[in-house]
């Protein structure tokens, strides 16, 4: 491993039983060139001031819960290698941009989970089907046309980098959105309907504005900003349905 | 939180509690039940297993065949009646997975997909590419959120068990953000927190899973059964632990030493890479030993190589493998093989349960990694956890539905008292505490260190007895560590001391048993016995908390129609 470096990690603090604000605290850090910026918060965290406070789990970009503003710009820290983020020796953390610091670089995260639920996020069909008639036949290609929406790890990234959302908290946002569109193209599912007339109202897709800083920022390759304008394809298709053949709105 | 109290307590949000969850509601709509969880469920350690999860779902494949590969996989020590129950509920959990929209890579008569695994003996495990858990996780998740009689409380942290006349009655529990103790009144208490991977120092486990469930118990009564029995896991990437998944030996990838050589050819010919992993982790360990490993800045390992499989299977059936190696080693698998040593991976012991769950504890059940029921003997299977993490999270959220029906509401005076005790040891005790002659990470590394050492895949009493002494010893110097963070609010300083704290009680319970255990069998592989002894040794540990060292009692292995014969393949 190469020798160990040093740099500065400037971080954004914040204790909500302090007398003072928010404030910025430099520590320097050593660390090799395999290191991310979650092994220098926990560096900190172990051996500089134990109350930094931060939540990370999987350290393998699946939890997503380790998610910060790096520098300015929404990461996932396990995923953000030192070496990479720190060009003038110092790599600047905050919490997400657009949610509220509860402590250090916790944000709240119950908007998300509002907006979350507001898509429902199941399978909606008018009849259960009985475990005794086994699975549905679901073939490769139809599989593919939901995958990529299905892959989302609710790391919020795309929420801190959405323009919209920075200005509207109520903007259902990218990543549910992206889920909606993921149980609509599911054969399994009957909901698009229900979840169309749902996402056409004033905090759904047409707050949009096609930024695509959402996918810009996205770890996994989902694509939100691909899956608004899918949906705001199949939301005008059933807009215009609804109008000239209101007996046949339904699917 | 206006009213904390449900019929029944769900503590952990992972496969195996939220399953629990689902399947108590949908047992009855009246019941509520409340989901603690110390992250938000979709952060759950579930998220990370990869491969795959097992069920005889074709007609190649029939019940019998996937019970004997489990027991002989777990070296003739799981409990047949359980695996008996369990193959035969698989195939349903995995079409209910399927209706609530799990989705289950497939094959092109859109069927579920199926691959190879190490340890069974044909393609039977389902799969979602290489993000199983992940997709499960989520499809359960979301799945949850249809019943609103699961009220969750995201990002509380379980303290203690309430006992009233000796049965459960509830939890107390710190509402992290708002820095609270609070005591949550219940019929009964589900414990699926997983397992506790992080008293290793190498290992594939998540930063949360530190045995918190398996701690509650043990501290309320209940024995922890076979926790000798630590799954190593063989293709681990060297410095972060990061697993990379058996899938990929399940689709054709090799494993060789420096020499380029298939060593696996030498060890267990007839399976080569697709045997059970006690084995293979061993069979790299001696090669390491013996001075064929690649040397590397994190130490010796071996070479998985996929480079055979070509980009386009690489990228259909493992892309989290490639995505994995790119980003945290900066390889391609498709040119190079990929670096890999055995790391812990997975407790096959546990709390001590029934086939639904319950434990010795009136009203307390357990399920999942958490759990010991036994169904994965002396060494589990891939691709069984995820699957017993469904079929058992059923079957003991049923279980515990039916029991909260005819069970009364608890009084009450035994829950003041367990907050009161709670409060006076954290609030006044941990926080109050001025800085300590200890740190936090410093006893955690030195439990970390001790375990890897001395209770790893190698074993000796030497070791082994050290190993107790020393966690005893730390166990006293535990008492004089501070918390640095006198902050309430979201206080990760507190809560990573209340984790170590149970991390400690669940070590010692794992040393003890193994040196109690003075044979060979499955992952549990000591240097001075060697063979494995039936006469002596095929009954099951249980580990009791006392104030000083575990008592170590046994239970015997149910045998129902197969009976123990030597593990060959």
């Amino acid at each position: 491993m190469a020798a160990e470096n040093q740099v500065v990690f400037r971080v954004r603090r914040y204790q909500p039983q302090g007398t003072k604000g928010p404030y910025y605290q430099d520590f320097r850090v050593p660390y090799r060139s395999d290191e991310v910026v979650l092994d220098g918060l926990n560096y900190i965290k172990d051996n500089l001031d134990p109350s930094l406070t931060f939540r990370w789990s999987c350290r393998m970009g699946i939890c997503g819960s380790c998610g910060m503003d790096v520098n300015g710009k929404p990461r996932l820290t396990c995923g953000t290698f030192i070496r990479d983020v720190s060009p003038g020796g110092i790599v600047q953390v905050d919490p997400l941009t657009g949610f509220n610091s509860i402590k250090d670089l916790v944000a709240d995260f119950d908007p998300f989970m509002e907006h979350f639920l507001y898509v429902k996020p199941w399978v909606i069909r008018e009849k259960q089907r009985p475990l005794s008639e086994g699975e549905y036949t679901q073939f490769p290609e139809e599989l593919a046309a939901y995958r990529q929406q299905s892959l989302c790890i609710n790391c919020t990234l795309c929420y801190a980098a959405c323009p919209v959302f920075q200005g509207d908290n109520h903007f259902v946002g990218p990543a549910s959105l992206a889920l909606a569109l993921r149980y609509i193209r599911d054969t399994r599912d009957e909901g698009a309907d229900e979840r169309l007339d749902l996402l056409s109202t004033p905090h759904g897709i047409w707050e949009c504005t096609f930024v695509g800083e959402c996918s810009v920022v996205c770890p996994k390759e989902v694509d939100p900003a691909g899956a608004i304008q899918s949906l705001k394809v199949l939301a005008t298709i059933r807009h215009m349905r609804k109008l000239l053949m209101p007996k046949f709105a339904s699917r | 939180m206006d009213r904390l109290a449900f019929d029944i307590v769900v503590v952990g949000g992972g496969a195996a509690g939220l399953r629990a969850a689902i399947a108590a509601a949908e047992s009855d709509p009246k019941l509520t039940i409340g989901l603690v969880s110390k992250v938000y469920p979709m952060r759950s350690h579930t998220v990370s297993a990869e491969g795959g999860t097992a069920a005889v779902m074709r007609d190649y494949d029939n019940f019998e065949l996937h019970a004997l590969d489990t027991i002989k996989g777990s070296d003739y020590f799981a409990d047949q009646d359980a695996v008996e129950f369990f193959v035969s509920k698989c195939p349903d959990e995995i079409v209910q997975l399927d209706h609530w929209g799990c989705p289950w890579s497939r094959d092109d008569d859109g069927k579920i997909q199926q691959r190879a695994f190490g340890g069974m003996s044909v393609k039977r495990t389902c799969f979602a590419a290489d993000k199983v858990g992940f997709h499960i996780l989520h499809t359960l998740f979301q799945e949850s959120m249809r019943h609103p009689q699961i009220v969750r409380l995201d990002e509380w942290f379980v303290t203690d068990l309430i006992q009233e006349n000796g049965a459960a009655a509830g939890v107390v529990a710190l509402d992290i953000r708002r820095g609270e103790l609070s005591y949550i009144n219940s019929k009964a208490v589900v414990l699926a927190t997983g397992g506790c991977g992080r008293v290793y120092e190498f290992t594939t486990n998540g930063f949360i899973k530190t045995g918190d469930g398996m701690a509650l118990a043990y501290r309320a009564g209940a024995p922890l059964k076979d926790m000798e029995m630590v799954q190593f896991h063989p293709t681990c990437l060297p410095g972060t632990g990061i697993l990379i998944t058996e899938a990929a030996r399940g689709e054709g990838g090799t494993l060789i030493n420096k020499d380029g050589e298939r060593f696996m050819k030498k060890y267990l010919p007839s399976k080569m890479e697709l045997g059970p992993r006690d084995i293979l982790s061993r069979s790299e360990m001696i090669e390491i030993r013996e001075g064929r490993g690649f040397k590397g800045p994190h130490g010796d390992y071996m070479g998985l190589d996929l480079r055979h499989l070509g980009e386009q299977a690489i990228d259909e059936r493992l892309p989290m493998v490639r995505e994995l190696a790119e980003k945290y080693l900066g390889l391609d698998p498709i040119h190079e093989p990929i670096p890999v040593r055995p790391g812990q991976h997975y407790i096959m012991g546990g709390v001590s349960t029934n086939l639904v769950g319950e434990t010795p504890v009136k009203g307390l059940y357990a399920v999942g990694e958490t759990a010991c029921v036994s169904m994965n003997g002396a060494n589990r299977l891939g691709s069984n956890s995820l699957s017993e993490c469904l079929v058992f999270g059923k079957s003991a959220g049923m279980a515990v539905a039916a029991f909260a029906k005819r069970t009364g509401w608890p009084r009450g005076g035994a829950a003041r008292d367990a907050l009161a005790k709670q409060e006076a040891r954290i609030f006044g005790g941990l926080l109050k505490r001025e800085a300590g002659s200890e740190s936090l990470s410093g006893i955690r590394r030195e439990m970390q260190q001790i375990m890897e050492r001395d209770v790893g895949i190698f074993r000796d009493e030497k070791g082994l007895t050290d190993a107790c002494a020393k966690l005893a010893t730390l166990r006293q110097r535990f008492a004089n560590v501070s918390v640095a963070d006198k902050d309430r609010v979201f206080n990760t300083d507190l809560t990573q001391a209340l984790e170590l704290d149970f991390m400690l009680d669940v070590a010692q319970a794992i040393a003890w048993s193994a040196l109690n255990r003075r044979e060979s069998r499955g992952a549990h592989s000591r240097t001075d016995y060697a063979n494995r002894d039936d006469a002596n040794y095929l009954k099951h540990s249980l580990a009791y908390r006392t104030d000083g060292a575990p008592r170590i009692d046994y239970l015997p292995v149910k045998i129902t129609k197969w009976q123990p014969a030597e593990r060959k393949y």
